[in-house]
């Protein structure tokens, strides 16, 4: 008997070839040129663009060179063309990374974006040129906001990469809690008319915090412990297993620091998860932790 | 279904599939990031049919959402069917070459017509027929569902006339198409494949067969009871009998989690000994003659869970159990030691692998290919098996891979057990919120901003009726007994209908007013269906 439709898996494979950097590179149709960059063994930096998220194309700092193409063009989006002459390393693609994360780092605190600030030195970029008076010229600052137990949002860490709206939004969770608003220096990631996050429509899945580079929105037991100078990343252990609330089979991996679970994040690369939780996944580990934790049940 | 107790179709295929019915499930709230996978599939233009007696947070997202009336399942499935067959767009061909009792289900659901199935559901006829045509014209189509399906004294009938439905289409057996139970518990599919079933082998071989028998009695080194157990409804009829004298319950809470649980922890607390082996000191630890303390399975113990779609996955300790809490398999070998037997202190590996040379299915699932490839999905009988996403693609083998072609059900409409009454004139289900768990002894330790607590979710109407607000404590009744909690008004239920949670029984003990009547099939009680009278508090 014949079937209706083929199983899938059989993605068509026909490959693309072009030149990065001057190497050859061959990648199937639909590759990006940052996954082409990839295969070849070329590092791009990235902020705005993860695995599990639409590419938005608003930072600006995987740009490259393309043969022919009047201006410099956004890697994580832009698809392999046959007979491509792609070049990430000229001056003009060095200057305009430079640039782009001086401005980002002048502005806002990167302090806790660990993968940014390899890129900074890589760059040499110097954000310190734009200082005003020996201080910072800090476009952004304001209080963190701490509005519950599980979540904290400060925004003098956040650099708009809207990662954050689009794991909120159409990419994962489909709640639409946060959106950003206001223009220019206003420019924020808000709740609907800036209520609290309790008061917003958020359903403390966590996977803006999952896909944030900057800790702009952070677990509130990190901050704490950041708060505490005793944060210590180093020092953590890394675990995967599989959550215990439902039978979707959600992988976790369980951050461990002084056998306290500290946070809980999911690979991006599962086919289950693609890296998002919801709210049991992501927060209702507290009745493993030791028994001097808050708790509603006894351990015998 | 069809000879394998799994759901058919893995995830990533719900993202491919045209045409969803969700039926009797509200994914999105009790299995949400499964719901991220149907969401994709929406945003690629599937069309999402809900059907559900309370407008859930997932019939948001559908199409179109088909309100029945609580427990008509069974009519609304047969009046598809019919409108299926009436219109001409059955599966001739794959009916003909795969399935059995076409004519008899044709003539058993032929007084199903849409108006008839429209009395009896409430769902206006043309939505019938809208979604009886969608889903037999899809290319690819499933049908999902969970309790909503289950929870009934005919659970096992709402399951059989859904399976009606893929027969007469071809919606199962290949890529995108099948059928979607999906499972409430992180291993409650691994419990069932490993035999935790009372007539079932792992990897449900049969335990009335002598030759399936035979190959684990020789690798276990004693015969075995050839006569299949009890499941867990039948011994609580057993304890009541006095035929039952003595319980041994692992990781289960049935002192709250029982339909009529008063009723149950009367019989439990009747035994001459009942042992609990948990990770808490739960509602039935506090009944029991010896408590053994356990670690958790998913951070403190190395093992394996299997999940909705088949897939077996690594679980593996994270931080140390506490105190004296031991591993469920070292407390169970040291057990075995007292009575008699050593059996070693095996690993968590060690029995995985004793238990891949004894079930077929799992044969090719080696802790280290279930590390490397995310989990595999059984069966997976050889190493350089890949694992299978969907079950039953031998319904479109040309010799049906041997076996005897899948036979339709006939089944009837039996509403619910409980009749309502002018005594107790409100319908009330239950189910899970976003945020909380079954009984709530894991789920109640964190707190979070979305936790409204255990309240009564009633019709806007139904409370003015009743001269009841927002937020008012009432008084809830059903023939079983009664409780006190708060009320939601909630524009999203049907009048008539209540819907609560069960996570909370320290607060409201809700399982002492649910109805306990049982399916005779699977042993479920019909948790979704009480009949409940709701009373103002007489102040003064």
């Amino acid at each position: 008997m014949t079937l209706p439709t083929n199983p899938s898996g059989a993605a068509s494979e026909v490959n693309v070839n072009l030149t990065v950097n001057g190497q050859s590179v061959s990648v199937p149709a639909g590759t990006t040129i940052h996954r082409a960059c990839e295969r070849a063994g070329i590092d791009t930096p990235t902020l705005c663009w993860a695995e599990n998220l639409t590419p938005v194309n608003v930072c600006r700092v995987c740009v490259v060179e393309v043969e022919g193409n009047r201006t410099l063009v956004p890697s994580c989006a832009r698809a392999v063309e046959e007979g491509m002459v792609v070049n990430t390393d000229s001056e003009r693609v060095r200057h305009s990374r430079r640039m782009v994360l001086e401005f980002l780092a002048s502005g806002v605190d990167l302090d806790q974006a660990e993968g940014l600030r390899r890129w900074l030195d890589e760059y040499e970029a110097d954000p310190g040129r734009y200082d005003q008076d020996g201080l910072p010229a800090r476009t952004v600052y304001e209080e963190p906001k701490v509005q519950d137990n599980l979540y904290i949002r400060d925004y003098s860490r956040c650099v708009l990469c809207y990662k954050c709206v689009e794991a909120c939004g159409d990419d994962a969770q489909h709640t639409y809690a946060i959106a950003v608003s206001g223009r220019g220096f206003d420019a924020r990631i808000s709740t609907e008319f800036d209520v609290t996050l309790p008061d917003s429509a958020c359903v403390y899945c966590g996977n803006c915090i999952g896909v944030c580079p900057t800790g702009a929105i952070q677990f509130k037991t990190e901050f704490d412990l950041r708060q505490a100078s005793d944060w210590r990343p180093d020092e953590q252990t890394v675990t995967q297993t599989v959550c215990s609330y439902c039978g979707v089979g959600c992988n976790l991996e369980l951050h461990v620091q002084d056998e306290r679970i500290v946070k809980v994040t999911s690979p991006a690369d599962h086919s289950v998860t693609h890296g998002h939780l919801c709210i049991k996944g992501r927060f209702g580990w507290q009745y493993v932790q030791p028994v001097d934790a808050p708790t509603r049940q006894r351990r015998p | 279904m069809f000879g394998a107790g799994g759901g058919t179709s893995s995830y990533q295929e719900i993202e491919e599939a045209d045409v969803v019915l969700l039926w009797g499930s509200n994914a999105r709230e009790a299995h949400p990031i499964y719901f991220h996978h149907v969401l994709k599939g929406l945003d690629q233009g599937a069309t999402m049919y809900a059907v559900d007696p309370r407008r859930s947070s997932s019939a948001k997202f559908a199409d179109v959402w088909l309100g029945l009336n609580l427990g008509t399942d069974v009519a609304l499935a047969n009046g598809v069917g019919r409108e299926i067959i009436a219109a001409g767009l059955q599966n001739q061909a794959f009916i003909d070459h795969a399935t059995a009792g076409f004519e008899a289900y044709r003539d058993h659901v032929e007084p199903f017509t849409l108006d008839y199935v429209e009395q009896v559901t409430g769902v206006p006829a043309a939505a019938i027929a809208e979604m009886a045509h969608a889903y037999a014209t899809a290319d690819k189509a499933q049908i999902l569902w969970t309790l909503g399906i289950t929870e009934h004294h005919n659970g096992v009938d709402n399951v059989k006339s859904l399976c009606n439905l893929s027969l007469l289409t071809g919606h199962v057996g290949r890529w995108g198409s099948g059928l979607v139970p999906l499972r409430g518990q992180n291993n409650v599919q691994g419990g069932g494949d490993m035999g935790a079933l009372p007539n079932k082998l792992p990897g449900f071989q049969d335990l009335t067969n002598p030759d399936h028998r035979a190959k684990f009695e020789a690798v276990y080194g004693t015969p075995l009871n050839p006569e299949p157990g009890l499941h867990l409804t039948l011994m609580f009829e057993a304890m009541e009998q006095g035929t039952i004298r003595g319980a041994y319950c692992i990781g289960e809470n049935p002192a709250d989690s029982e339909a009529d649980s008063a009723h149950a922890r009367k019989l439990l607390s009747g035994l001459d000994i009942l042992v609990v082996q948990d990770i808490f000191l739960t509602r039935t630890a506090e009944l029991a003659d010896v408590v053994l303390p356990s670690s958790v399975g998913w951070a403190e113990c190395d093992g394996t869970v299997t999940s909705s779609e088949r897939r077996v996955q690594r679980v593996r300790a994270a931080v140390p159990p506490p105190g004296e809490c031991r591993h469920d398999h070292e407390i169970i070998g040291e057990l075995a030691r007292r009575l008699g037997v050593d059996w070693g202190d095996p690993t968590p590996e060690e029995l995985w692998d004793e238990l891949r040379s004894l079930s077929p299915m799992h044969a090719g699932m080696s802790y280290q290919r279930l590390a490397d490839e995310g989990g595999l999905q059984w069966p997976c009988p050889e190493m350089d098996h890949p694992g299978s996403p969907f079950l039953h693609g031998w319904l479109w083998e040309d010799d049906l891979g041997g076996r005897p072609p899948a036979p339709f059900s006939l089944t009837d409409h039996a509403g619910p057990k409980e009749e309502l009454s002018a005594e107790f004139p409100l319908r009330l289900t239950t189910g899970r919120a976003l945020d909380s768990y079954n009984t709530g002894v894991q789920s109640g330790g964190y707190d979070n901003p979305i936790r409204y607590g255990d309240a009564l979710d009633l019709n806007p109407d139904d409370a003015a009726a009743l001269g009841i607000v927002d937020g008012e404590t009432v008084r809830v009744s059903s023939p079983r007994g009664a409780v006190e909690m708060a009320i939601r008004v909630q524009p999203d239920i049907p009048a008539g209908l209540a819907f609560t949670t069960f996570h909370f029984p320290e607060l409201v003990d809700i399982n002492t007013i649910t109805n306990d009547e049982w399916d005779r099939e699977s042993g479920t009680a019909e948790f979704k269906a009480a009949a409940i009278r709701v009373e103002k508090l007489r102040h003064g």
